[in-house]
């Protein structure tokens, strides 16, 4: 289905990132991100008549979409929650547009968010009876998505010689696009590259500053036909373009570590948007890793493949940089609120095209490029937006 | 490693389709499914075939030589179970056969352990009914049966 100009982010929420999740609960950030995003929108909950929930990384009970609906006074012609993982939100924004174009709704309210408890975060003991994860690959000891993010780089480096220097930029940079947005974890504290590559090595080859920190907060924006965006509060930000694809689960089982399905998501987005890589002002990627940007970069076209280490060295990723990327900070120094961490970068992605992005606003933003990305590497979701439909 | 840390472990549970795969390594043997309609060796265990979704399926015995695809130290331990065990490396081994398989790489030292280098299969037997499937170097031959030999 073409997509292109059928719907619009009309309304976002933001409710944090907070370090601690002190008393709040995941449903309580996700329904003040929803109440935002709605008032952002301007729609009364009798105008929102979709909506889309990703599942709580913690205890989640089943029906989710129909207790949160009740809760924030909604009657939904289409309700149902998306497992995507980090690439939940992306895959929400074409779903509801998808929804809209067939008039299965008007406006959809798609929401995310997770109160995490550090303490508990690798240790909590989850039983899947009869799928493969815990029973092939938890007995020889992986370190949540952190090993497997390791081994994709560990070979990124034997087949292309990408560099500890190089991820470590993407880091730095990175830092310096959160050193303007004061909602940032890591706001106020710039890092150098050496700073990076003196953090301890968390799993080889990479360092504590290379991988994102778990934290609290959500995300909620509004997905709605053309004709009630333009009536909204703000200019409407339209979905363009997208793709889509779920490659594995299990890091053994990717068909290859080094190109992800980005390669296929990405060109799919940009045919149907009818853009190149060079038209894109802001570039708004997953980056649970500092791998992560890079393997995107190239598997999206914005540089050849195996390319993408010595891209970053060679191309400013801040906000007033020949090359901006996630200039919100990324996940990696805005925080990653569970699945709202890939949420980020849909919001930012409005944020920057609405004009609203504040010190960090690139100049003349038009089209943003943006990728969810889940597991490990496993599912991937590229849109791309824009001002104009 | 002591029986309580091994018990600690988060240990595979066999099902009624993975059964015989586990049992075989507790015996020493890495067992593969291999479809007879189509021939593709398969892992992790399936009651069909993914690629031709044929029923038909065969256990074959491997004959445990691979490559690392990818591996990674683990420095600091994912759950206490595996605290006593850093730094351990864990990796990615591609089988002669085809198949790619999550494991360990013992019987060197992490710093030792590079990308394509040949490993061979070596077991350690938890149960009767269980045993984990880890990799070696190959062709460095160890005097101990312990499988953290450099423990």
């Amino acid at each position: 289905m073409d997509l292109r100009g059928r719907a619009a982010i009309c309304g976002v929420g933001e409710v944090g990132p907070f370090r601690e999740a002190s008393d709040r609960t995941a449903v309580e950030l996700m329904l003040e991100a929803g109440r935002l995003a709605m008032v952002d929108a301007g729609l009364e909950p009798a105008e929102v008549d979709g909506l889309l929930v990703a599942p709580l990384l913690v205890g989640a009970p089943v029906t989710l979409p129909s207790m949160l609906a009740e809760y924030l006074g909604l009657s939904p012609t289409y309700a149902d929650i998306v497992d995507l993982g980090g690439a939940t939100a992306a895959g929400m924004v074409w779903r509801a547009a998808a929804a809209v174009a067939a008039g299965a709704a008007r406006a959809v309210l798609c929401l995310t968010g997770e109160a995490v408890d550090p303490e508990s975060f690798y240790t909590r003991g989850v039983r899947w009876p009869g799928l493969p994860l815990p029973e092939f690959e938890r007995p020889y000891g992986p370190m949540g998505a952190n090993s497997g993010y390791a081994m994709i780089a560990m070979r990124h480096g034997y087949e292309y010689g990408t560099t500890d220097r190089q991820r470590a930029k993407v880091a730095v940079d990175q830092r310096q696009n959160a050193c303007a947005n004061p909602r940032a974890l890591f706001y106020g504290r710039p890092i150098t590259v050496d700073d990076v590559l003196e953090s301890p090595v968390i799993v080889d080859p990479l360092h504590l500053l290379e991988i994102v920190m778990p934290c609290s907060g959500a995300i909620a924006f509004v997905v709605a036909r053309p004709e009630v965006a333009r009536e909204g509060l703000h200019p409407p930000v339209y979905l363009l373009g997208f793709g889509e694809k779920v490659t594995h689960s299990m890091p053994s089982h990717a068909p290859n570590l080094t190109t992800s399905a980005v390669a296929y998501t990405a060109r799919r987005a940009f045919e149907m948007a009818g853009v190149e890589p060079q038209d894109i002002d802001l570039v708004s990627v997953y980056d649970c890793y500092t791998i992560t940007v890079i393997v995107t970069l190239e598997d999206a076209g914005f540089c050849p493949k195996g390319r993408g280490g010595p891209f970053v060295e060679e191309h400013d990723l801040t906000y007033r940089g020949d090359f901006p990327v996630n200039t919100h900070g990324g996940q990696l120094s805005y925080g990653q609120p569970g699945l709202a961490g890939g949420a980020s970068h849909v919001l930012e992605a409005v944020y920057q095209l609405r004009g609203e992005a504040g010190e960090r606003q690139v100049r003349d933003c038009q089209l943003a490029f943006v990728q969810g990305n889940g597991g490990i590497m496993s599912e991937q979701v590229s849109l791309i937006l824009g001002v104009e439909p | 490693m002591s029986e309580r840390e091994v018990q600690e472990r988060p240990l595979p549970r066999p099902t009624r389709i993975s059964a015989p795969f586990w049992r075989g390594a507790a015996e020493g043997k890495l067992l593969l499914q291999r479809c007879r309609r189509c021939g593709l060796f398969i892992y992790y265990p399936r009651p069909f075939c993914p690629r031709c979704l044929a029923e038909e399926l065969e256990w074959h015995e491997a004959s445990g030589r691979g490559r690392v695809y990818t591996y990674t130290v683990v420095r600091r331990a994912a759950t206490p179970a595996f605290a006593a065990m850093v730094p351990y490396v864990l990796a990615i081994v591609e089988l002669e056969e085809g198949p790619r398989l999550v494991t360990n790489i013992v019987g060197c030292r992490p710093e030792e352990v590079r990308v394509e280098m040949p490993v061979r299969a070596t077991f350690e037997r938890l149960s009767d009914e269980v045993g984990l499937v880890l990799f070696r170097p190959d062709g460095m031959e160890t005097d101990s049966a312990d499988p953290e030999g450099q423990q």
